[in-house]
């Protein structure tokens, strides 16, 4: 398209740019066909579903561990464990540079709280020695029995977790597996002190949910253990089953909380285990596929949770869309009251904007997983008066060249010749302002942006290659050069003094 | 219209003037008051920031008929700490903030309402922003704002002349004042949409600006080789040569906004499209108004105080012209051929 953007110093070529534009538009209407790429792809304000943005909990002094390999590890678990939902057209990719990174999930449907508690969770699973277990009623509880041969400091901190206290049930992940520690369950019910972690999360090698058979309704989780854990669950189930309680518990912590705490009867040396802890049938699955796919590199925060409900969707569709045409509407109207014949010219210049726009979203959706969200719409509507400035701005440079005493022919390249540059300066400072959005903004903002940018270039494309050439043939016709009173280029429009009666 | 477009040509032949640069004290002394009138505001009652800026959950059931009451009272059996904003908007919906919660507590708010409204969990519209999320917004809508102004000024400076990108920033500035005053001033809510809408509006405004500049580089590009008009006589004659045209950008450019507005306002009630759309309404307004009574006045003085303009301004009054810039006469005059295409004259006062 470069070729037939330079500058046109003489009258051109108009009727090879009319048909070059013609052959760019036919390929680009042939390629969506063939890559059937037929419906704009809706993004979930415009069509329901959550998305979820993740950003890297980061600790003091632990800058380093946001590394890309990091991030790209997180994806890819993250990935795994939205596809065992099984919803289609579910999308997780990492945006943003350096620590500044997150992780945006999209899941479309009404998936809701399950995708938002799935990503989220880091899924660091340990089994630890259970030291001393009390209840926690609330209120810091000082006489909490300290336990032997544990430091007093850990102790103290025991004494004082009050796990009631809805931070305290967050599940951090944050503990260190070679730490003595304290932790709430997942009730918040009963608090512990924890020795060090004897087996991991990533020496398990399966993981699925089962159905208690004889409850008929308890779900519980099968662990299977590689050569390693085997061999570590075993020394650990064989070495507290002698002691007294509660040394003889092990509780399974995940992500910093207990969700049970068995008391070891006999050694286990099979290799397996079943996490209980009245789960539901759908929590189960989760968890099973959460371990399965193993701990994500890093914790991350839930930045930005959205539902949007299927309904809401579509009335923000419809909103957009007639929003959208009530502005069109407007503008086409406006300029052929305006403009009169070169009104016209308007109309057909959006009519070829919004057609190559149309197909660039179509096939981008194709090419680069391109969305069209609420904000993408606004921003297309927006362009739409950006554009018809630019045809402005040209016909208003054709009058003043008139009010010079130019005659139509020649007003409409000298015309164009200094609107060009306008054209390009103003146009310049909307793409940049674009390119910032996209860079700067998050999610949502970067929608728009994008359709922002994209909408202006499309419109210096237009405006180069079919309004500037079709008013080179047009004003070569008598109904304009004669400054007919409905062309929009009569003396009276433009407001000359009649030049027949001058000479 | 072709009366419009009949004193389009009046106003290029310098035969209708309306008088811009002359009287920037004036112009310069309503922008003061405005700019004085926001920073009060701001300081008094300050930015009403959406929950995306300071972290918090925004729930929205849409259940007809359902009422503040109920969302209120599913909220306090939820047992959340803090105080809720609940407000209906539209006929049907309802919609309950509040400050920065935990999933549990999500949840909670949730499940209470769905309960309270008969509805399903997941046909509630739920936002939830966590409070460091908000700080993170919050930076990259300030990088946004303070990188796109440098790099407008320098492209400006490069494409025109660098007094152009200074007279051009001021008006942006001046922009950016009076329509984050307008929003603290009538308490709309600021969200991200807002902030795109703003920082669109500061590229829509300098367009404008751009377009009135070009003509007055055009028309003072040889102004120093003779001397019948100063640069501020020529900058006013540009300004009003390019009159009709900034009114039917902006009005063309205004068109699609309000249709925007009108539909996300009227018909959806609240959310991206009615956030985005008042910001750029607002600056379209103020934007257009600063492109013709800022950015040029301010560029006139400052290229004024240069000793060649000044020398050429003792030109001019030296030979008699009328004093003061009321009448401009037209910068254009070396580019006309032939008698047939003088100018009429008998007009001019």
């Amino acid at each position: 398209m470069s070729t037939t953007t330079k500058p046109v110093k003489t009258t051109g070529r108009p009727a090879r740019s009319l048909a070059i534009l013609a052959l760019v538009l036919i390929t680009l209407t042939g390629l969506a066909f063939v890559q059937s790429a037929t419906a704009v792809r809706l993004g979930l304000d415009l069509r329901g579903g959550t998305s979820v943005t993740l950003q890297p909990r980061i600790a003091p002094g632990e800058n380093g561990k946001v590394t890309n390999e990091a991030i790209d590890q997180a994806v890819s678990i993250i990935r795994q464990r939205v596809n065992s939902l099984g919803v289609a057209e579910s999308e997780v990719a990492a945006q943003g540079s350096g620590t500044n990174r997150q992780i945006v999930i999209s899941v479309p449907g009404d998936t809701g709280r399950r995708v938002v508690e799935l990503v989220g969770q880091t899924a660091e699973l340990r089994f630890r020695q259970v030291l001393a277990t009390a209840a926690s009623t609330g209120a810091a509880d000082p006489a909490a029995t300290p336990a032997t041969g544990v430091s007093p400091e850990v102790n103290a901190k025991f004494a004082a977790l009050d796990c009631t206290k809805a931070e305290n049930l967050q599940g951090s992940g944050a503990d260190a597996p070679t730490d003595t520690i304290v932790a709430c369950d997942r009730a918040g019910l009963t608090k512990y002190i924890l020795a060090p972690a004897e087996v991991l999360g990533r020496q398990i090698s399966k993981a699925s949910a089962g159905l208690d058979a004889q409850s008929g309704s308890a779900w519980y989780v099968s662990l299977t253990f590689n050569g390693e854990g085997t061999k570590a669950f075993g020394a650990i189930t064989s070495r507290v089953t002698a002691l007294a309680a509660p040394l003889n518990q092990v509780a399974i912590v995940l992500d910093g909380l207990v969700v049970s705490a068995p008391r070891i009867n006999e050694a286990i040396p099979s290799g397996s285990a079943q996490i209980t802890g009245s789960f539901t049938q759908l929590e189960a699955q989760d968890l099973a596929n959460v371990l399965k796919y193993g701990a994500l590199p890093l914790a991350f925060d839930r930045g930005e949770v959205q539902q949007v409900s299927p309904t809401l969707g579509a009335d923000q569709l419809s909103a957009g869309l007639l929003a959208g045409g009530l502005g069109l509407g407007l503008v086409l109207l406006y300029s052929l009251l305006y403009y009169r014949g070169l009104g016209l010219v308007t109309v057909g210049s959006l009519a070829v904007a919004g057609s190559l726009v149309f197909l660039l979203f179509l096939l981008l959706g194709k090419w680069i997983g391109f969305t069209l969200t609420l904000a993408g719409i606004a921003g297309a509507i927006v362009a739409i008066g950006v554009t018809a400035d630019s045809f402005i701005i040209y016909f208003e440079r054709i009058r003043d060249e008139i009010r010079e005493g130019r005659s139509l022919r020649t007003a409409v390249e000298t015309g164009w010749s200094r609107a060009r540059r306008t054209i390009l300066v103003a146009d310049f400072v909307s793409i940049i302002a674009a390119v910032l959005l996209y860079f700067f903004a998050v999610g949502g903002v970067r929608g728009f942006a994008f359709t922002l940018g994209l909408t202006t270039l499309v419109d210096l494309i237009v405006v180069f290659v079919f309004t500037k050439p079709l008013v080179t043939i047009l004003s070569k016709m008598n109904f304009f050069a004669s400054g007919h009173p409905l062309s929009g280029l009569s003396a009276k429009s433009t407001g000359t003094l009649p030049v027949a009666g001058e000479a | 219209m072709s009366k419009l477009s009949g004193l389009g040509g009046r106003l290029y032949r310098g035969e209708t003037s309306i008088e811009i640069i002359g009287r920037r004290r004036r112009w310069y002394a309503v922008s003061a008051l405005f700019i004085l009138l926001s920073l009060g505001a701001l300081s008094i009652q300050g930015l009403h920031l959406g929950i995306e800026f300071k972290g918090g959950s925004s729930f929205t059931v849409t259940k007809a008929g359902g009422s503040v009451e109920d969302a209120r009272a599913a909220v306090a059996a939820a047992g959340i700490p803090g105080e809720a904003i609940v407000q209906t908007i539209g006929s049907d919906k309802v919609r309950v903030q509040t400050g920065a919660l935990d999933t549990a507590q999500n949840n909670a708010v949730q499940d209470a309402l769905a309960a309270k409204f008969l509805v399903a969990v997941e046909s509630i519209d739920t936002q939830i922003v966590g409070p460091s999320w908000g700080k993170e917004i919050t930076r990259k809508a300030l990088y946004g704002l303070f990188g796109f102004l440098i790099v407008v000024m320098l492209y400006l400076a490069m494409a025109f002349e660098p007094k152009m990108a200074i007279a051009a920033i001021a008006a942006v500035v001046h922009d950016v004042f009076i329509t984050v005053g307008i929003y603290a001033l009538v308490g709309f809510d600021v969200t991200p949409a807002t902030v795109i809408g703003f920082l669109t509006i500061l590229g829509y405004s300098l367009y404008d600006t751009v377009v009135v500049f070009d003509k007055i580089r055009e028309n003072t590009r040889t102004i120093t080789a003779s001397s019948k008009s100063t640069y501020s006589q020529a900058t006013n004659l540009a300004v009003n040569q390019t009159l009709i045209r900034s009114m039917n950008t902006s009005l063309i450019a205004l068109l699609p906004v309000g249709s925007i507005l009108f539909v996300g306002a009227g018909l959806l009630g609240a959310g991206t499209l009615k956030d985005l759309s008042l910001a750029l309404f607002i600056g379209l307004a103020v934007g257009t108004y600063s492109s013709i009574f800022i950015a040029p006045p301010v560029l006139a003085q400052l290229r004024e105080k240069e000793p060649a303009m000044q020398a050429l301004a003792k030109r001019v009054n030296g030979r008699g012209a009328p004093a003061g810039v009321t009448t401009p006469a037209p910068a254009h005059s070396d580019e006309r051929r032939g008698p047939r295409n003088q100018p009429k004259r008998k007009h001019r006062k």
